[in-house]
């Protein structure tokens, strides 16, 4: 008793964060319930119609199911291909930078589309790669193409052209932990090859990337515990119903599914399901990453 | 051997340069070209072939912009949540961390866990709307503050900053008698402020930039709508983004200049804030960064 009154300022001060916590990220949890009921909002907990699994199943049985998984998993791979190797191999050629100044100026200048939000980013490539855009311009004046292309209007173009657009948006920041690392690296090895007569490529492969190569393994499993959960910012913002069938992803199903037309208990549903996916994922990713005996572990 | 490497090194550096150039151009020329079109006469613009540098310079378009209701609105409204929610969130996330930081502390463990936890999963987009929704918070200003008032992972880099500070610090302002609040405002906020202003720059980035929130609990009320909404509706409507009611205007005084002039001069409005900040921020938020990576 003693200690809880010598502890009572801490008490306070954790205390109004404690209840925000189980409030606003434990009772949605709790929510989760929904997704076995015939949920209807104005009925109580105990008037609920319990349905077992009947969402799941149903959820299994659409096509459009399919058609959405494809999508988000084909563009999170992209995303884990690209949005995560070219931020190293930017690191890498950062780093190899000697005058540090240009090195500031092209550090500031990558860190600065992170900043904006996909709102503008969609706004300014839709208006770069519309018909009049600068980037039409440029094919066309190099004779690639003799008119111009219509990127937002073919379905088979966007995976691609979100995965690029991303890149070119978080290639920069993605690099900071890289080129941290990089910088903790420690110089005498670099001698060393240095005078084993290794060039810079070698260095690179031989000392640079063996000295990150735990950052590397921490910042893999976190990206494949996130593979599912690429959001639908950009899929929402970039797409339009031409390519429809290549632009929805899970979580804008459940937005058109859940909430506007107001199936929650499905909608809650396919959370359950991503939210599974995504745990298998992480751990997968874990014990994989171990077995090939990296120090770099998540949980 | 030595003449062989020196030469393929300067190819090297040769392809180094140009290469990182090429990256600086293509990331500023999006930007450039906005900030050139939305300094051009409207009527000019749509000639096309503006890059860089606007062909006839004018402010006609921001004069023109800044008397849009619905877009004033949306630049307050976006202030006004930036501004509280950075205070209220870095203030929450740095309590939350001295909190766990205090090793003495008998629900240490549990209110770390409780935050550990939330890093792993969410209870997803429908529990969470639901409720908004029992709350009340639906249409009303607090829901851009309070549901995401504090990131777990700003939190840990809080506190592993924290842990960095000497504990005799503490320790001696104990025996003079200063209670935890006091030592937390007078002693742990001024220590931490590098780290603060990283996660109040990330804070507020977020707040600044997001639209889904506005678009998912507050559509229904023009009074709340956020600049970025704004800006996300005019993007998805280019057809009707001409149309007087979007910008609050009545059918009589329709917009005199092209949607595209108005979205490219918003364009600038909405990013301008926060590239003005961020590189003054930089040499924090890289060590924020790395510091919550090492730690985290």
């Amino acid at each position: 008793m003693r200690k809880l009154y010598n502890q009572r300022y801490l008490i306070l001060m954790s205390l109004p964060f404690v209840i925000w916590v189980i409030l606003f990220k434990y009772v949605p949890i709790w929510g989760w319930t929904m997704a076995f009921q015939e949920y209807k909002p104005h009925r109580t907990f105990f008037e609920q119609h319990w349905v077992g699994l009947a969402h799941f199943r149903t959820l299994f049985q659409d096509p459009m199911f399919y058609e959405v998984m494809r999508n988000t998993l084909a563009m999170s791979f992209l995303s884990l291909l690209c949005g995560y190797t070219l931020p190293i191999i930017f690191a890498l050629l950062l780093n190899e930078l000697r005058d540090g100044l240009f090195k500031r100026f092209v550090q500031t200048v990558s860190y600065l589309p992170h900043f904006v939000s996909w709102v503008i980013v969609a706004g300014m490539f839709s208006r770069l790669l519309g018909v009049g855009g600068a980037v039409n311009e440029v094919l066309m004046s190099l004779g690639i193409v003799d008119k111009p292309v219509l990127f937002f209007a073919k379905g088979e173009y966007f995976w691609a052209l979100v995965t690029s657009i991303d890149v070119w948006k978080e290639i920069g920041w993605n690099s900071i932990i890289f080129l941290a690392a990089i910088m903790a690296v420690d110089e005498d090895l670099y001698d060393a090859a240095a005078v084993d007569g290794a060039g810079r490529f070698r260095r690179m492969w031989h000392v640079t990337l063996p000295g990150i190569s735990t950052v590397i393994a921490i910042m893999l499993i976190m990206s494949i515990g996130n593979l599912i959960n690429i959001g639908f910012e950009k899929q929402f913002l970039l797409g339009n119903n031409l390519v429809k069938e290549y632009s929805e992803v899970i979580d804008l199903y459940v937005l058109n599914y859940g909430i506007k037309i107001g199936r929650y208990s499905y909608g809650t549903a396919i959370g359950i399901f991503k939210s599974v996916i995504s745990i298998i994922l992480l751990f997968t990713a874990n014990r994989v990453i171990q077995r090939f005996n990296v120090e770099g572990r998540v949980l | 051997m030595v003449t062989n490497r020196t030469w393929g090194d300067r190819v090297f550096n040769v392809f180094l340069y140009v290469f990182m150039i090429f990256m600086a151009a293509i990331t500023l020329y999006p930007f450039l070209n906005v900030l050139a079109i939305s300094f051009n006469d409207s009527v000019d613009s749509v000639r096309g072939g503006i890059h860089l540098w606007p062909r006839q310079f004018t402010l006609n378009n921001y004069r023109e912009v800044f008397t849009y209701p619905t877009l004033v609105r949306g630049f307050y409204i976006s202030s006004l949540r930036t501004i509280i929610g950075t205070a209220l969130g870095v203030l929450s996330s740095a309590m939350v961390a001295y909190v766990i930081s205090c090793e003495e502390f008998i629900a240490r463990k549990f209110v770390s866990g409780l935050f550990i936890l939330t890093l792993y999963f969410s209870g997803g987009l429908i529990p969470e709307f639901m409720l908004v929704r029992k709350l009340g918070l639906m249409n009303n200003f607090w829901v851009y503050i309070l549901p995401g008032l504090i990131g777990g992972w700003n939190v840990f880099v809080l506190r592993a900053y924290i842990d960095t500070l000497p504990v005799n610090l503490k320790e001696s302002a104990k025996l003079d008698g200063a209670n935890d609040l006091t030592i937390f405002f007078r002693i742990i906020l001024p220590l931490c402020k590098p780290v603060l202003a990283t996660v109040a720059l990330f804070i507020a980035v977020g707040q600044w930039n997001s639209w889904f929130d506005t678009f998912l609990y507050a559509s229904s009320n023009p009074d709340l709508t956020t600049l970025q909404y704004e800006m996300m509706r005019i993007m998805q409507n280019t057809a009707m983004s001409s149309t007087a009611s979007m910008y609050g205007l009545t059918a009589a005084n329709a917009p005199r200049i092209s949607p595209e002039s108005i979205r490219m001069t918003i364009t600038v409005v909405a990013t301008l804030p926060i590239v003005a900040v961020y590189p003054f921020l930089q040499k924090y938020f890289v060590k924020g960064l790395t510091l919550g990576a090492i730690k985290g």
